[in-house]
Parts: structure tokens; C-alpha cells; sequence
């Protein structure tokens, strides 16, 4: 690293300061979001504990195709995810008359679980939509990714001792322990950082990059689709309504020419329509790659139609950085390690914005505007997750008949985030850190009281130890909050440097 | 780009910055899109597979632009280098022309 000049290297540390700062909340909030997003199915299951029943993937989808076609009406599609191993319900985005709802159904009924709630999927879509509408959630969330991606780069070529700062922390030293602290969160983790940024780029190259596409085909891209995936049968809708085939020998269909593998997602495209075409895709869990192999049946004889089973080198090299980003592959230990990963990354960030505050505050007062991003900071960085954990203790409290539960839901969540944003800005920050973090403990540790009796499933156990181990870990930083150690650190501000 | 520090905050100073901003924001993205374009027009495989290729190597390639943006020794040079990189690839793409 000595090769590059000591000038350039503070260049590429400014950089890095302000790539990281310019969209760093919206980066905590995708963070955050994604770390949980690991856990979706899981999620899904810690919040709908009244319903345990168990079903094959494809006796699962079979029920739910039973309960739509008696409970939509023009519908132009349903999309289905099979429960595996991790969650037992089908989970159902579907258009009913006009309108576009989500569903986790129960694998034996079919009908929408008694819980009604977006579980795990709240967290996925915040992840890369922010609650925004279509297309500017998404390309918020490639703008913010190309900023951490550059902000990286720049923090490594920025970065004089990488090794060294594995084994360095010094506790209670003001702006040297943060960086330290930021510094380790980056280092130890730095090519899983790397890696999750990058492939959550190419997610959405689709919507973000759609150059290549456009130079090779034009204005065509159905026929990029299709050559993308030609194991899904494309066709207009008739008019002509002919009832669904039952799914169930389509599913055992496509689970024998996927070698055995489950089905994974099924695709219902115009269901009750004499064109209708049912895709079922081979289970994502398999394999690092996504989208492995499709295969498609005619909805009204169950005739395949088209198959694949991607082998391509380059298609395939995508779907596997595709995948790597999804993690849907992760066996219990990887899928650990990407939690782990991604919790480095959320608090790299969060430790990085308060550098950027204690850093400055260091040297001389802060400006009118730092003094704002200070209260912004303690709103966001303490507020979002103070959202989710409402979102969470929402989920219990709320009754279960509750009009539109799942809006609901995600309302309390953002709401609460809201507020707690005000409060951040509108406090100092030594009351509002305390405060919104005490508050975000006491969520946390109240949370796990509340699952109905007798439900005592291992996944509810382990997101409750999983929720009081956060409590006690916020509450010990805010009792250092509060108890702050004899030398205050501002006297060292005149021995800061450059 | 000697004065990071906050003393250097002329106007020359700040156009210094802004013109790097633009370049390292606007160029990184034209840069990008034109590696995307002209690999998917070049590279020897079926169309969906150069498609799929191009499109990972052009976000590969992308964050060494706004590097070289900041770090050039002079901003209109940081731009030229940009500018030039990007006529380079349009050439390639326009002369690849749309696979069949």
C-alpha cells in the first residue's frame, strides 16, 4: 500500500467519508432491513404462531390454487412460494379483481393463516423498496448500493493498516474508539461486505443497468426474458373462461424432471382462462444459483409446454451472484454467518455516521448543519430499529380480526419510526440516544412475552432468546450512556489532530 | 488535489470539487453503461449469455471511475480521461452493432 501517495490516500478517505454519509441512512435502513431479511422465512414463522400445520411443497401450492380459484376473481395471476423446511405456509401474491394482495396461506387449507401479517416479507421489501412506490424505492436502493459500493473501495485503498486493525480497540477514547470500532466492523468482514454489495447491485441491473439489454435487443426485452428463462411459456389471456386443471399432477410433474429437487415458486398466469399457463420453478434452496430450472404446463390440460434447466455458463454466473445475494442456499451455520455479516455492516455503517460527528465535534464546535446531522443520526440510527420492533410488538398485540391487520401493522412500524425520528431531532442528543435506545431494549425485551400459550415452537424460542439478548446488549449501552466514566472526553479536543 | 483541508475553500477549490463530483457521479454511470452496451454487442456468445456477462463486469469496472476521478491530477483531466474511456466504448458498441 505504500506505493500510493499519503495525498491520495486522505483524497480516498474523503471520499469515503462523504460516499458513506450522502445516503448513510438510507444505507442503515437497507442494512438493517437485509440483515432480517435472512431470517424471512423464519420471521414469518415467529409471527404467525397460530398456524403449525405442516404440508409437502407440492400438496402446499395445490391447496392454495384451491382456496384462490374459490376466492378471486379475475385474476390476472397468482405467484406462489412452497414452504420448505424453514416455513410452513404458502406464501401468495396474487391480483384479485383489480387489486394486488399478499397472503401467507396454510399448507393444508389454503386459506389465509389466522395471523394475518407480511412477517418476514415487511423487512424483505423495506430492504430494496424503502416504502416507496415502483420504480423509486428500487432505484434509491441501487443508488445508495453504488455509493456503499464505492464508499468500500475507497475505505480500503483509504485504509493503512488493514491487518493491524484487527487487533486494535481502544475503549473509552472518544473518536479513536470509534474508529477503531468502525475500522474492526469493516475489516473483519470486509469480503462478505464486499460481496453483499455487490451482488445486491446486480439484483437490480434489470431496472438499474439495462444497457447491455437495450444494446443487444432493442426495445424487445420480452425476447430477453425469454431467452433468460425459455422454461416459461408466455401467452395472452383469451377471454374464454376454462377452469384450472388441479395442480397437484403438474407439481409431481415438474418435481420428477427436477431429479427429485421440490418445487420452489409456481407462477398461475391468467388462471380460469383458456390460456392460462402454470410455471413451476425448482426450489431455490438446492443450489447457489437462482432460478436453476422452470418448467411450464398448460393450466387447463396440464401438457408441459416449455422446460429448462439452466446450464449456460454466463446466465448461470449471474444467477449465482443473484443467488449469492438471496442466500435462499444458506444451510443453518452459512445462513448464521450472513446475519452475522450483514449485522457487521449495519452497525460499520451506524458507527461510521457517528465518526463523522465525533470526529468533527473533536476538533472545534460543530457547525449548524453537523449539529443537525448529529439529531438526525441518533433519529434514524436508534428510530428504524425502534420501527421494526414496533412492527413486531404490533404483530402480537393487535387482535387478530383486526380490518386491513396487515396495513395496520406496517403502519404502527412506520409511524413509530417517525416519531422517534422527531424525537431525535427535536432532543439532545444525550436524553434522545438513552431514550430511543431504552425504548428499543424495553421492545425488545417485552416482545417475547406475548405468543399464545402452547405454541412453543423452536423457531418462536429462538427469535424470543435471539430479541432478549438484543434487550440486554442495548441495555448495557445505554446504562454506559447514562454512567459515563470519569474523564469526560472532550478534553483530549486539543490534542486531536489531522 | 493537495487541499482537503478545510483552510483551501476558494472558489477555485470549489469548482475543483464540484467538477470531480459531476464527473465521478455522471461519469461512473455512463462508463458503466456503455461497458454493459458495447460487451453485450462484442462479446462471442449467444445474446442473453453476453447480456448477462456485460452486465457483471460493467458494475465490476464502475467503481474504479469515480477513483480516478478524485484522484487525477487535475479535474479537467479527471474529465478528459472519463470522456475519452466513454467515446472508446460507444465506438465499440456503435461498431458492434445490434446482434441479429
Amino acid at each position: 500500500m505504500s506505493a500510493i501517495r499519503d495525498g491520495a490516500r486522505q483524497v480516498m478517505a474523503w471520499l469515503h467519508g462523504w460516499t458513506g454519509l450522502l445516503l448513510g441512512w438510507v444505507l442503515f435502513v437497507m442494512c438493517l432491513a437485509g440483515t432480517l431479511s435472512v431470517f424471512k422465512p423464519e420471521i414469518g414463522c415467529w409471527m404467525r404462531p397460530e398456524t403449525v400445520a405442516t404440508a409437502d411443497p407440492a400438496d402446499a401450492i395445490a391447496a392454495a390454487g384451491r382456496w384462490l380459484a374459490q376466492n378471486t376473481r379475475e385474476s390476472t395471476g397468482w405467484y406462489l412460494t412452497a414452504p420448505d423446511g424453514r416455513m410452513n405456509t404458502v406464501e401468495a401474491a396474487y391480483s384479485d379483481g383489480g387489486t394486488f394482495l399478499y397472503r401467507a396461506l396454510d399448507p393444508v387449507t389454503g386459506a389465509p393463516a389466522a395471523r394475518e401479517t407480511f412477517g418476514g416479507e415487511f423487512f424483505y421489501r423495506l430492504h430494496f423498496e424503502l416504502e416507496l412506490p415502483f420504480p423509486w424505492g428500487r432505484l434509491l436502493a441501487s443508488l445508495a448500493a453504488a455509493f456503499m459500493l464505492v464508499a468500500l473501495v475507497t475505505g480500503i485503498i483509504a485504509h493503512r493498516r488493514i491487518f493491524k486493525d484487527f487487533f486494535t480497540f481502544r475503549t473509552g477514547k472518544g473518536q479513536r474508539s470509534w474508529l477503531d470500532g468502525h475500522n474492526a466492523l469493516g475489516v473483519l468482514a470486509m469480503p462478505f461486505h464486499l460481496m453483499i454489495t455487490f451482488t445486491g447491485l446486480v439484483t437490480l441491473a434489470s431496472l438499474s443497468m439495462p444497457w447491455g439489454i437495450a444494446a443487444a435487443y432493442g426495445d424487445d426485452v420480452l425476447a430477453m426474458y425469454h431467452d433468460l428463462t425459455p422454461g416459461i411459456a408466455e401467452r395472452a389471456a383469451t377471454g374464454t373462461k376454462v377452469p384450472l386443471a388441479p395442480l397437484a399432477p403438474m407439481l409431481r410433474e415438474a418435481q420428477r424432471r427436477f431429479g427429485g429437487a421440490p418445487v420452489g415458486r409456481v407462477y398461475v398466469i391468467n388462471p380460469g382462462d383458456s390460456a392460462a399457463v402454470v410455471t413451476a420453478f425448482r426450489a431455490d434452496s438446492g443450489q447457489i444459483g437462482f432460478t436453476p430450472a422452470e418448467i411450464s404446463f398448460d393450466g387447463t390440460t396440464g401438457k408441459v409446454l416449455a422446460g429448462w434447466a439452466e446450464n449456460r455458463p454466463g446466465v448461470q454466473t449471474y444467477n449465482v451472484v443473484y443467488g449469492l445475494h438471496m442466500g435462499r442456499f444458506a444451510p443453518s451455520l452459512t445462513r448464521w454467518l450472513y446475519f452475522l455479516g450483514g449485522a457487521m455492516l449495519t452497525l460499520a455503517i451506524a458507527t461510521g455516521l457517528v465518526l463523522w460527528v465525533v470526529k468533527r465535534r473533536e476538533r472545534a464546535p460543530l457547525s449548524l448543519g453537523n449539529r443537525i446531522l448529529e439529531r438526525v443520526n441518533v433519529g434514524v440510527l436508534a428510530g428504524v430499529p425502534l420501527g421494526c420492533v414496533a412492527f413486531l410488538l404490533a404483530n402480537r398485540l393487535l387482535p387478530l380480526g383486526t380490518l386491513d391487520r396487515l396495513a395496520v401493522e406496517v403502519s404502527i412500524a412506520l409511524w413509530t419510526a417517525a416519531a422517534a425520528l422527531a424525537t431525535g431531532v427535536a432532543l439532545p442528543p444525550k436524553l434522545a440516544w438513552p431514550l430511543l435506545l431504552g425504548l428499543v431494549a424495553s421492545g425488545c425485551a417485552l416482545a417475547p412475552w406475548f405468543a399464545p400459550l402452547g405454541q412453543g415452537d423452536k423457531v418462536i424460542l429462538v427469535g424470543n432468546l435471539l430479541l432478549l439478548g438484543i434487550a440486554a446488549g442495548l441495555a448495557a449501552l445505554v446504562w454506559r450512556q447514562t454512567h459515563p466514566k470519569a474523564a469526560p472526553v472532550r478534553r483530549r479536543a486539543a490534542r486531536a489532530t489531522a | 488535489m493537495a487541499g482537503v483541508q478545510s483552510r483551501h475553500r476558494g472558489w477555485g477549490y470549489r469548482g475543483n470539487v464540484a467538477l470531480r463530483v459531476v464527473t465521478g457521479i455522471v461519469g461512473t454511470y455512463v462508463v458503466a453503461a456503455l461497458v454493459a452496451a458495447a460487451l453485450a454487442r462484442t462479446l462471442p456468445m449467444a445474446r442473453v449469455e453476453a447480456v448477462a456477462a456485460a452486465t457483471l463486469l460493467a458494475f465490476l469496472v464502475a467503481p474504479a471511475v469515480p477513483v480516478w476521478a478524485f484522484l487525477a491530477r487535475g479535474p479537467w483531466r479527471a474529465l478528459a480521461g472519463v470522456v475519452a474511456v466513454s467515446l472508446l466504448l460507444a465506438g465499440i458498441a456503435w461498431l458492434g452493432g445490434r446482434p441479429a
